[in-house]
């Protein structure tokens, strides 16, 4: 269960719609579970299909993360034209290096769905191993 | 003969090194300082270098501040001093 306060999430659906057509991304970070910090990201993909960390950032915002004494508690993303759900690509891409294990197994995947663009669709799940998806409890407020 | 390098790692391979983030591995360039790692902690690089030779397309490594890719890749050079961070390229679709 994740609750985000309103105005992180008001910061990343902006960074979304500020993205488009593109997917936008970014990292909330946390202190014991709570959210507490948005980092929007570069999607180095420049894809309104794909996300990538634009790498030097990640490596920056990550350091930046473990300096602060932050965990990084999400994992955000925009869907522009479908439904907030992990992709295939989501699902694969989570896994660290072809392996099934997922890189980031205690991290949240939140996808926000911009096919309505008035309604933003916030959801929120954890990739496990081999890919499965878990969906989890988010609340906003 | 070359130095200790600080190699610093991402979560999902600390248990490999018995949950230190931070490890020391020598070599004079990325690839000979994970193959070092590799030597010393088996599995760890799995998949890290593709049967290609090349450095898989979601992982990333830096040498201080800067992307592998922008530099050399795996012939990179590093010295006594670098750390070398690895992570996990974060992406999806």
């Amino acid at each position: 269960m994740i609750r985000i306060d309103k105005g992180l999430f008001d910061e990343m659906v902006a960074h979304g719609l500020s993205n488009l057509p593109n997917e936008a991304c970014g990292v909330l970070a946390g202190k014991e579970g709570r959210p507490v910090k948005f980092f929007p990201m570069t999607n180095a993909d420049g894809s309104p299909l794909t996300y990538r960390f634009e790498p030097k950032e990640s490596l920056r915002v990550w350091n930046e993360i473990e300096d602060e004494g932050f965990e990084q508690l999400a994992i955000f993303h925009t869907h522009t034209h479908t439904e907030a759900y992990p992709s295939v690509t989501d699902r694969k891409r989570a896994m660290w290096a072809d392996s099934d294990q997922p890189s980031f197994p205690d991290t949240y995947y939140l996808i926000v769905s911009l096919e309505d663009r008035a309604a933003p669709v916030l959801r929120a799940f954890r990739i496990l191993d081999g890919g499965a998806v878990s969906e989890e409890d988010v609340t906003i407020g | 003969m070359s130095e200790p390098i600080r190699v610093k790692l991402p979560t999902i391979l600390r248990k490999h090194a018995g949950g230190e983030p931070l490890v020391d591995a020598e070599g004079s360039t990325v690839r000979e300082l994970l193959s070092d790692l590799e030597s010393r902690y088996p599995g760890i690089t799995k998949n890290v270098v593709t049967p290609e030779g090349g450095l898989h397309r979601f992982v990333n490594v830096y040498v201080n501040d800067e992307d592998v890719r922008y530099l050399g890749s795996l012939e990179t050079n590093v010295q006594n001093g670098d750390t070398v961070s690895i992570l996990p390229a974060v992406a999806g679709g």
